[in-house]
């Protein structure tokens, strides 16, 4: 039986509540994870083993969070995201909103792209698949 | 120095599960600091000694090849102090492992009863990978290794679950 977006906003609201010690009120569509709810480097790790567990879904490495490609310096000049960086995130992370990162390609906004709505996004791809 | 926080294994089954004993006694020199006159075991390092059980749980699963450092505390609750005299029991289950990290469940008992509970992160990083880390395997010492290994001959006479 598919899954409604709703539930999976539901279950996503639980992993990032218990994952980040954060209220669920906090849990909005828009909120950035690392901005809004405070997570930190790890709790990227957490949330991906809690989304396995909590969606019975792979999560390969680098793919809900492709932090390995900033090491890249094809993809990275300086503090900013280069455009051959920006098209790679583009297919990396269909799920995500890059509007703001194209018009302001800083590698400190990258971030920004990690919203609950992206995480809703990419999950709903994986059941979908 | 001497960091090792658990006594025995008393029950280990690669991959799954490990338990491991800690007995509190005043012959310890931190007792006496903590608190003086009111020796208590400092719940933080009843953490320490759950770590040091999922940690080795975890490293053991993939045969010590990384080094396995506690990354997160997902959930902590110690609910009773121990004082000396008293017996700590930890109970870790390996819930997932994958070549990033590894997830474990725990439960801390005092003399039999559930007095908390710790579920950890361990990070997996391959000796030589990070240059901000020393280039050997750190985490898993000869301390440690001696440790699983006084508890395997017992798990041979099947004096224990082997699985």
């Amino acid at each position: 039986m598919a899954v409604s977006r709703d539930e999976v906003f539901a279950k996503v609201r639980d992993v990032l509540s218990d994952a980040l010690g954060v209220d669920q009120e906090e849990v909005s569509l828009e909120a950035t994870l690392q901005g809004d709810l405070g997570a930190e480097s790890i709790d990227f790790l957490d949330i991906v083993f809690r989304l396995e567990k909590a969606f019975s879904i792979k999560i390969p490495k680098g793919e809900l969070f492709p932090d390995e490609m900033l090491n890249n310096p094809e993809y990275v000049e300086g503090d900013r995201i280069t455009p051959a960086g920006l098209e790679k995130l583009k297919q990396a992370l269909p799920h995500a909103d890059l509007t703001k990162l194209e018009a302001k390609p800083f590698v400190s906004k990258m971030p920004d792209l990690f919203t609950v709505r992206t995480i809703i996004n990419y999950v709903e791809s994986k059941l979908a698949a | 120095m001497r960091w090792i926080w658990i006594d025995t294994f008393v029950d280990f089954v690669s991959g799954r599960r490990a338990s491991a004993l800690k007995n509190v006694t005043l012959a310890e020199e931190y007792l006496h600091d903590h608190m003086p006159g009111h020796p208590v075991f400092p719940p933080t390092l009843m953490l320490e000694g759950m770590a040091q059980t999922a940690g080795i749980l975890v490293g053991e699963a993939r045969g010590f090849a990384e080094n396995v450092i506690l990354a997160k505390i997902r959930r902590a609750e110690i609910n009773d102090y121990a004082f000396p005299g008293d017996q700590i029991r930890y109970d870790a289950v390996l819930d997932s492992l994958d070549d990033r990290a590894g997830v474990t469940s725990g439960t801390m008992h005092k003399n039999g009863k559930v007095v908390g509970r710790a579920d950890m992160i361990f990070s997996h990083v391959r000796p030589g990978e990070s240059s901000e880390l020393p280039p050997h395997n750190f985490v898993f010492t000869e301390q440690f290794m001696r440790l699983l290994a006084a508890f395997r001959p017992r798990a041979a006479t099947g004096s224990t679950d082997a699985g």
